[in-house]
């Protein structure tokens, strides 16, 4: 039945899908080797190779270069003419956690309380929800999945909101998917803002500075007792027995942060939010990645000088500010990577995880160097989160997570021909095409 | 938020003056050009003469006449101005008159705010031309504008002379109230499903038609002499209906949902009206073939979808789908940013659908002129169209394509040269602006201190300073608890979604 309501094009895709051995849906364990051949490769960890072979075991990249003999078990896929690439990895998402944005039963992503540290993405992220082949098919093979981040279009939490979880967009359980259970402790910094809007008469209300000023000191002194409630907690598991403190989930959480064995991915936009933020992680000696940043371009002497990495907020957006140049958004990306912070692009955004490519393209037309911003969407999110020996390039040892497209990877008019997950070649049909697919057909209605 | 509020008014004087430096009249010439006319092919080192405004000229083989201002576009590309077909910029306060189910009384067209620097920023995205709506939170809405972004004019220069007025209506979620839930203690408003809002439609419109059957009955008796006639009561939430039956209002109907469209279809069918455009209309590719059957256009967008149930079924090949069924389709924004953006978006129905580069172009210009009745005025590169123009500096319908120069009636509204070399003394003008602020405040501070010493005898009058004590935390533990301003922004554009 199903097989009958097939275009010609998805059945193509069938009749492809089963000579290379996966089913239509997603993926299959049943090949283990794969040889990408005639494409021109893209490694990201040095010079593009044309007409190079990449060679994918075991889920991993075996050997990649200009003349590779083909393994005789491999299955062969024949990029001749197309351009390989690691894939696109999008470090500030909330896909597995949202899934209809206004529908709050599907929705797990802003729990109760401003204080959540105990809390890890990973518990709830769906297999099966529709974004994940969605997102796939453009060419973005692993996200994170950040509770409660504020940012873009980003549902937010508390202050310390939980914890991020890196997963590859394939796989029957998140067991299969998962890369890490926790990159990152996500923060949302205090905003001083005298000004806010306020939904229920649809204004912008005023508040005295003073009293935001209070509220705020007030937040930060709150972080701060739990960052040495947490201090004291690992002290007391380290020298007592486990009969002389009682367990607390929040702060065991805590424990590797304040150790600086997990990174906070502190959300703040303003100028002067970034500056108190980074003063507050380096007093505290929390391993500190700036997300969001807005304002980032106003501070990046001390962010350089800090070693503070930037994942940036989506590149089309518009300025902070009235009198901000109409393209400082555009323009942020080339002006921290020229002043040597470390930045990756990011969607903070679920629905529009999709569109990453095209923020990067974007910062490239207004000075951002192409192959930087391929690292950008490629590369060094990985770096900035610890999963570069798993991910971001195209080098034998690594997770083969790599895309094979017809052109550019940045340009939107790009299709991703093949897509290969954890080294399985991975279908990229998902429910918008499968729609596409189905009314395409829809007969002319009676008149 | 606050110091964008802080800013407006010098933003007023620095910003403003470019304008006024636009050039006037006289002739312009644009030479060596790749142009994209939209209607009759790409011409490679084309040039566009512009008289009075009107493009006078499209060729390959034209010359520079000698009164003209040549403006050198080696390399660069020429499109028509890109035309948005939803837009909520340049409105001053709530674009939304939530109180009544229907709104057809308030008019987008009488809180113009011409000093919204959202038009500066569509304008150098290459936007010309935006359709300003009324907010979706009703049925019927309010009336709705086209104005052209001729930055630095005042409000009553904004509006493009000779387009049909128009009317929001909204369909589903939105006007039924489905995810703005009603305050504790409030009575929720009816309509509370897509039954009542289809009764509510007809009710107004079954009202309209009596209202318009007085009228007529009394024009056509005061055209054949009678004396002494007491005219009917004028009615301003009627009005525009009437109007819409006499096709002299265009209607903007916002949707999602296939069902709600047909609904639509047939209400309109029934009163005798046409639908102009269906708005977001995202579930359009199901149902393309009744849409085009009823002449109505599609306005949609690229690739939005899951931020409500009403959006799950979006797919970005719905632009192109709908128009390989014969639907006017058009790609709009709804947001200031995507204005800017909206070459880009136009290119992903490439991509999703297979679109030619030409009809991808369409989508952001003559479709959307075709919608907006303006067709004859913009939307291409055509002897004696408006001269209004994109200049790019690659194909427009690649993300490397940045916009170089925009032109309205032929005068250069936003020059990205002129842009950058402003800077700096924007700059300097801002930070002597703040320092008389600073100096100001100070010399207040010295005299308050001073009046305060004198009257240190009489502690007890002295005002009390302490500041009031906080309420709530800074982070609500809800969802609602987001001072972000980025998200500010997405919330208070969701709400016209």
């Amino acid at each position: 039945m199903k097989i009958l309501k097939l275009s010609c094009r998805a059945a193509l895709a069938l009749v492809l899908a089963m000579s290379l051995g996966f089913p239509a849906s997603s993926q299959s364990a049943a090949t283990t080797a794969y040889a990408i051949k005639g494409g021109k490769v893209f490694t990201l960890a040095g010079p593009a190779i044309e007409n190079g072979t990449v060679i994918i075991r075991d889920g991993k990249i075996a050997a990649v270069g200009a003349n590779i003999s083909i393994p005789s078990d491999a299955q062969v896929v024949d990029a001749t003419g197309l351009e390989v690439y690691p894939g696109m990895f999008d470090p500030v998402t909330q896909i597995g956690l949202n899934e209809v944005s206004a529908v709050s039963a599907t929705v797990d992503v802003s729990e109760l309380g401003d204080y959540n540290p105990e809390l890890v993405a990973a518990t709830a992220v769906n297999p099966a929800s529709a974004h994940i082949p969605v997102t796939r098919a453009s060419g973005i093979t692993a996200v994170i999945a950040a509770p409660g981040a504020s940012g873009f279009d980003l549902q937010s939490g508390g202050l310390i909101a939980g914890q991020a979880s890196a997963f590859n967009l394939a796989g029957w359980t998140m067991d299969e998917m998962q890369i890490n259970r926790s990159v990152a402790m996500v923060i949302n910094w205090p905003s001083i803002q005298t000004a806010s809007f306020d939904f229920a008469t649809f204004s912008i209300k005023e508040k005295p500075y003073a009293d935001v000023k209070k509220e705020y000191d007030k937040s930060v002194n709150a972080l701060s007792d739990w960052l040495d409630r947490a201090r004291h907690y690992a002290q007391a598991k380290e020298k007592g027995s486990p009969a002389l403190y009682e367990r607390d989930l929040k702060l065991e959480a805590l424990v590797p942060v304040v150790e600086g064995r997990l990174p906070v991915l502190v959300i703040a936009d303003e100028a002067r939010d970034i500056r108190n933020a980074v003063d507050f992680c380096s007093k505290q000696n929390l391993k500190m990645i700036l997300g969001s940043g807005s304002e980032a371009w106003k501070v990046k002497d001390l962010l350089k000088e800090k070693k503070i990495p930037v994942v940036l907020a989506p590149t089309n957006r518009l300025p902070e500010q009235e009198d901000t140049p109409y393209d400082k958004p555009y323009t942020e990306p080339a002006e921290l990577f020229a002043a040597g912070i470390p930045i990756a692009f990011s969607s903070f955004g679920t629905a529009f995880s999709r569109r990453l490519p095209q923020y990067a393209g974007t910062a490239v037309a207004y000075g951002l160097p192409h192959d930087e911003a391929l690292k950008a969407v490629m590369l060094n999110a990985a770096q900035i989160f610890g999963l570069a020996d798993q991910l971001g390039t195209l080098e034998p040892g690594k997770m083969a997570n790599v895309i094979v497209t017809n052109g550019d990877p940045l340009e939107l008019q790009t299709q991703v021909r093949y897509l290969f997950i954890k080294g399985q070649l991975t279908s990229t049909d998902n429910k918008h095409r499968d729609l596409y697919e189905q009314y395409r057909k829809r007969p002319q209605p009676a008149r | 938020m606050k110091r964008a509020i802080l800013f407006a008014a010098l933003l007023a004087t620095a910003l403003l003056p470019r304008a006024a430096r636009a050039q006037n009249s006289g002739a312009i010439f644009i030479q060596n050009a790749t142009i994209l006319t939209v209607t009759h092919g790409n011409i490679e080192h084309g040039g566009i003469l512009i008289r009075d405004g009107k493009i006078a000229a499209v060729g390959a083989d034209l010359k520079a006449p000698a009164d003209a201002t040549v403006i050198d576009a080696t390399g660069q590309f020429v499109m028509p101005g890109i035309i948005d077909c939803h837009s909520h910029i340049a409105v001053d306060g709530s674009v939304n008159e939530a109180g009544p189910a229907v709104s057809s009384m308030a008019n987008i067209a009488d809180v113009l705010n011409p000093n919204d620097i959202d038009i500066y920023r569509d304008l150098a995205g290459g936007v010309t031309t935006a359709n300003i709506l009324h907010g979706s939170a009703n049925p019927i809405g309010g009336q709705t504008v086209v104005i052209k972004l001729r930055w630095g004019k005042p409000a009553s220069e904004l509006p493009f002379q000779g387009a049909l007025p128009g009317i929001k209506f909204a369909l589903g979620e939105n006007p039924k109230h489905s995810n703005f839930p009603t305050p504790p203690g409030v009575t929720p408003r009816y309509p509370g499903t897509r039954l009542g809002v289809e009764e509510v439609i007809r009710q107004a419109f079954i009202e309209a038609r009596e209202y318009k059957k007085q009228w007529d009955d009394y024009n056509q008796r005061k055209s054949a002499g009678e004396q002494n006639l007491i005219p009917p009561r004028r009615d301003v939430r009627l009005d525009p209906l009437v109007e819409v039956m006499e096709g002299k209002r265009y209607v903007h109907a916002h949707c999602y949902r296939a069902d709600e469209i047909l609904m639509l279809i047939r209400v309109a069918n029934e009163f005798g009206f046409k639908v102009r455009t269906f708005q977001h209309v995202l579930e359009g590719y199901k149902i393309a073939d009744e849409i085009a059957a009823s002449g109505a256009g599609g306005s949609t967008f690229s690739d939005w979808w899951a931020y409500k149930m009403e959006a799950f079924d979006a797919i970005p090949y719905n632009a192109a789908l709908m128009n390989e069924r014969g639907v006017i389709v058009s790609v709009n924004s709804d947001d200031a940013q995507e204005a800017r953006q909206l070459n880009q978006e136009a290119a992903k129905s490439m991509k999703n659908g297979g679109l030619s580069a030409n009809d991808a172009l369409k989508l952001i210009t003559l479709n959307p002129a075709i919608q907006l009745g303006i067709d004859a005025r913009a939307g291409s590169i055509d002897v004696g169209k408006d001269a209004d123009l994109a200049i790019y500096n690659h194909d427009p319908l690649s993300v490397y394509a940045v916009v170089q120069k925009t032109l309205i009636d032929g005068q250069v509204y936003f020059d990205r040269q002129r842009d950058l070399a402003e800077r700096a003394a924007l700059a300097t003008e801002k930070q002597s602006l703040l320092d008389k602020e600073k100096k100001a405040a100070e010399e207040k501070k010295a005299e308050e201190k001073k009046a305060d010493e004198k009257s240190e005898k009489k502690p007890d009058t002295k005002p009390d300073k302490k500041p009031s004590p906080k309420k709530k935390p800074p982070q609500d533990a809800s969802n609602s608890g987001n001072a972000n301003n980025a998200s500010v922004a997405t919330g208070a554009t969701g709400a016209a979604r």
